[in-house]
């Protein structure tokens, strides 16, 4: 099951040309121009204009104060946090992503569908939900006597937690699409497992991986209720970013908020393009 | 033997990373019984923050899924410029925190803005009571619907479309009886995805929110609330309640997803 | 058509339940009833609701129905700066209140009666794990080595800066020898193991198992026992009397009815409400809760008043704490926002 999906561009599509064709044509370039309008205002009221105004509020002391706001102490910890962590958490869901993605296409096991099912609790799960259930079992009072509140380790296994569908469910479709005959004849050429996965298998499903990767990198450096309680919020050890904003917004320090946001937004753009770019070259390759 | 092992990996770390969580919180949840859970989910304020959940939620579905339905025709259908900027920007969502959400909004919608200030003149209070809280659930869930009909939308073709328009039908008719229809169990899907996001958001919430019990708390925050309260029971109970509602959600997008593909198989 | 017609039909159906259930849950000023707003912060939310009840059982109180916001003290305080409606505000602390008089939100008279304003008290004490294993009694005890103390940030909250002065205030004889309360405070903080965003943050932290003794407020550790959680505390001799805060709002829509709330608040039956829910009374001989008066109390007017103790010491700048604060890398907020004066 597809959660989420890039949705692809499709090409202009011609439409036959008859008499009685002229007229409708004019009406649903019409239709389609008021279209666009009305969802270009819908799109600016709830997202542009506010997006905008966070950019715009956090230069409104300069370029000196919004770098002064973006590396005070915590915040510039948090940020060192958020991306090295969300970096690792991407890694991990690369690989166990694909891995939980073959073992539900390929493998059989009493339960598979229940497994499948909830895969995607961590996206449908209220994110205080996730926290509450990540304290129980990782924090102080734990029944696996393990302890980690207040530490790096609790904000790395929440992150875990809430990427944990992006890889599986950008892998899924195309593993389930796979036409298995070239991985058969390397096979029947003594191509050992692992080798079959690597040079036929793998270079097909790079770019849904990395796709799903970017996915989870974003999720992760966005996340905020589910480290909040785990985490402790230590300044410059367990904060992360979206507790930083946090902090500044309560603390009346907006424009702080704002240059934070801005300078954490930018940087989840970048690592957009950075793998929407590699994941072309990658489908062009494969 | 690599199968059994990569089997084993991955219950194992579905096990300690998803499963043993969630049961865990179910498990203390009702470790005093049914009753203690009954009651912390009927009392007064748990069901008022449950009803302003509701609220918000389906405002935000509702407006969602027209602008999902909309969107979705012009990516698929529609002749314009910037198809790609569009989409991009639908995306866009997906890569905010939440807490940059409602900075975002306060920053426009807020009182003591222009734009609020407006608002506010003629009435209308946006930040701190409800409108803000629906402007804040549709900005996160804004590209679920839509990206649930674009696939479906795009393998539909126009075909069909196109016959009805030679047969003289209208734009609405066509769109009604022929376009809705090819594309229900998706929309569906979208609705039940964007039911689930608007239900469980908190973060967005949590900064836009004045907190007024009854009014504009949410499940989620008093989730939140009960658990500074060390009132324990009431914070799992309806953690709990939350995490079963977004289990039947993920069920039922489960079932229309195979509808979906029945029908596609049909064809 | 009766498919479209079925479609229109249930999103007219669902918008106007939606609409229905919007304006059941609003509230409804027809004239007979009044709602009244109260914006407080979090531990008194049980107080408030008793305290109501009692209020809507009196001829002043009857048919005034009630909404009630509770959070941090500060963040309620900027909510109501940003906009939220309140006819009555409760706050921890006075510069939160002090905030919104900037803001012309309530008028400068507000502490004009004869108990200034304060509707409360507390005291700052030294809270520990039940049984106090490490024997942790007094301001000394907590700066011994090995002992991990839990207190807020008092850059983000406010309220921490109770703790912070009633240290300072007790080590330094409220004042008089100054290098010895700096000294203290300089050998405090290195101490403290986490410094929550809020007090209710810090009792979090410290029930959560975290630290060895936590500076608190007296009726958040109360509130802590009467929520079964292990903890006890002990009243240092020198401490300073935390007073609590609450005021109407100058655009109340219903300000005799808002002054009829604030006023039953003195009454001995709310005091009492208050004590039974480990807040001192104001009003003697309320009944409820007892508590014992340290010795060497004092207030923050023995030290100078809010206004010249938040320059000198919690500046995020120049101030005595904000330097121990840096030396330790823990920020004290970054440079005060261009526009964050406009709001006051």
């Amino acid at each position: 099951m597809t959660v989420v999906k890039a949705p692809e561009i499709p090409r202009q599509q011609r439409q036959p040309e008859t008499r009685r064709e002229v007229p409708a044509r004019a009406r649903a370039r019409a239709g389609t121009g008021v279209g666009l309008g009305v969802a270009v205002v819908y799109l600016s009221i709830i997202v542009l204009i506010p997006l905008a105004a966070v950019v715009a509020k956090s230069t409104d002391g300069g370029a000196d104060f919004f770098w002064r706001a973006v590396r005070t102490p915590d915040a510039w910890a948090a940020l060192k946090l958020t991306l090295i962590s969300a970096v690792a958490v991407a890694l991990v869901n690369l690989v166990m992503g694909t891995v939980i993605a073959w073992v539900l296409v390929r493998d059989q096991f009493p339960g598979k569908a229940v497994v499948d099912t909830l895969i995607d609790l961590p996206f449908a799960l209220p994110t205080i939900v996730a926290g509450l259930v990540l304290v129980a079992l990782y924090g102080s009072g734990s029944p696996l006597h393990i302890d980690l509140a207040y530490a790096r380790s609790g904000v790395f296994v929440a992150l875990l937690f809430v990427t944990l569908p992006f890889v599986v469910r950008t892998v899924q479709p195309v593993l389930l699409e796979l036409d298995q005959d070239m991985e058969q004849a390397a096979h029947s050429l003594g191509a050992g497992g692992w080798t079959t996965f690597r040079r036929i298998v793998l270079p097909n499903l790079m770019p849904a991986m990395i796709s799903g990767a970017g996915l989870a990198f974003t999720r992760a450096v966005a996340e905020f209720g589910s480290v909040n309680l785990i985490s402790g919020n230590l300044p410059m050890k367990t904060q992360v970013s979206a507790v930083v904003i946090y902090g500044r917004i309560e603390s009346d320090d907006t424009a702080g908020a704002a240059a934070i946001s801005t300078f954490l937004l930018a940087i989840a753009l970048i690592v957009l393009i950075a793998l929407e770019l590699v994941q072309r070259r990658a489908a062009r390759r494969g | 033997m690599a199968k059994y092992s990569l089997r084993v990996i991955t219950l194992g770390y579905l096990a300690f990373l998803l499963i043993l969580p969630v049961g865990l919180i179910g498990w203390r949840t009702f470790a005093d019984g049914l009753s203690p859970v009954i009651d912390a989910l009927t009392s007064d304020d748990a069901v008022h923050a449950f009803r302003v959940t509701l609220i918000v939620a389906v405002w935000a579905v509702l407006l969602n899924t027209v602008f999902g339905v909309g969107a979705a025709l012009l990516l698929v259908r529609g002749r314009i410029p910037g198809k790609r900027l569009l989409s991009a920007l639908i995306d866009l969502p997906l890569a905010v925190s939440p807490v940059i959400v409602g900075l975002a909004l306060i920053l426009v919608y807020g009182s003591f803005e222009p734009i609020g200030r407006w608002f506010g003149d003629r009435g209308v209070q946006i930040i701190f009571a409800v409108p803000g809280m629906v402007l804040a659930t549709v900005f996160v869930s804004l590209p679920l619907v839509v990206r649930a009909i674009v696939p479906v939308l795009q393998e539909m073709g126009n075909e069909q479309e196109q016959a009805a328009h030679t047969l003289g039908a209208g734009r609405w008719a066509t769109f009604w009886r022929i376009t809705i229809p090819g594309i229900r169990w998706a929309l569906a899907y979208g609705v039940v995805l964007c039911l689930a996001r608007a239900l469980g958001e908190y973060g967005a919430v949590a900064v836009v929110s004045g907190r007024v019990v009854g009014q504009t708390q949410t499940a989620t925050l008093f989730v939140e609330e009960r658990y500074q309260n060390f009132d324990t029971v009431s914070a799992y109970a309806t953690a709990t309640a939350l995490a079963l509602i977004a289990i039947v959600a993920l069920l039922i997008a489960k079932l229309l997803d195979r509808g979906a593909l029945k029908r596609s198989e049909k064809h | 058509m009766g498919r479209s017609i079925r479609v229109l039909a249930s999103a007219a159906v669902m918008t106007v339940a939606a609409a229905g259930l919007v304006a059941c849950g609003s509230s409804s000023d027809s004239g007979k009833t009044v709602t009244l707003s109260l914006v407080a912060y979090s531990t008194p939310q049980a107080a408030y609701q008793d305290i109501i009840k009692a209020f809507q059982k009196t001829t002043a109180g009857k048919n005034i129905k009630f909404t009630q916001s509770y959070g941090a003290s500060g963040d309620q305080s900027r909510a109501v700066a940003a906009g939220q409606k309140a006819d009555i505000v409760a706050f921890s602390l006075e510069p939160d209140i002090t905030r919104l008089v900037t803001a012309k939100l309530v008028d400068p008279s507000w502490n004009a009666n004869q108990y200034k304003g304060f509707v409360t008290d507390s005291v700052v004490v030294i809270a520990t794990r039940k049984g106090n294993p490490k024997g942790i009694k007094s301001w000394a005890d907590l700066t011994r080595p090995g002992v991990s103390v839990i207190s807020p940030n008092p850059f983000t909250s406010g309220g921490a800066r109770w703790n912070v002065m009633a240290a300072y205030g007790a080590v330094s004889g409220k004042g008089a020898d100054k290098t010895a309360g700096v000294n203290y405070l300089q050998s405090l903080f290195p101490q403290i193991a986490v410094q929550d965003n809020s007090a209710r943050a810090s009792l979090q932290t410290f029930v959560g198992g975290k630290g060895d003794a936590m500076i608190a407020y007296e009726n958040d550790s109360i509130f802590a026992q009467q929520n079964h959680q292990p903890i006890d505390y002990t009243i240092p001799d020198s401490t300073i009397l935390i007073e609590n805060p609450v005021a109407v709002t100058t655009n109340s829509a219903h300000p005799a009815e808002a002054k009829a709330f604030l006023d039953f608040l003195y009454t001995p039956a709310a005091q009492k409400i208050y004590a039974d829910n480990g807040y001192r009374p104001v009003v003697q001989g309320a009944g409820g809760r007892s508590f014992t008066t340290p010795s060497g109390l004092f207030t923050i007017n023995d030290l100078g008043g809010w206004t010249a103790v938040t320059k000198e010491f919690f500046d995020p700048s120049t101030g005595i704490v904000a330097g121990i604060e840096q030396k330790l890398g823990v920020a004290t907020s970054s440079s005060p926002s261009p526009s964050a004066s406009a709001k006051g």
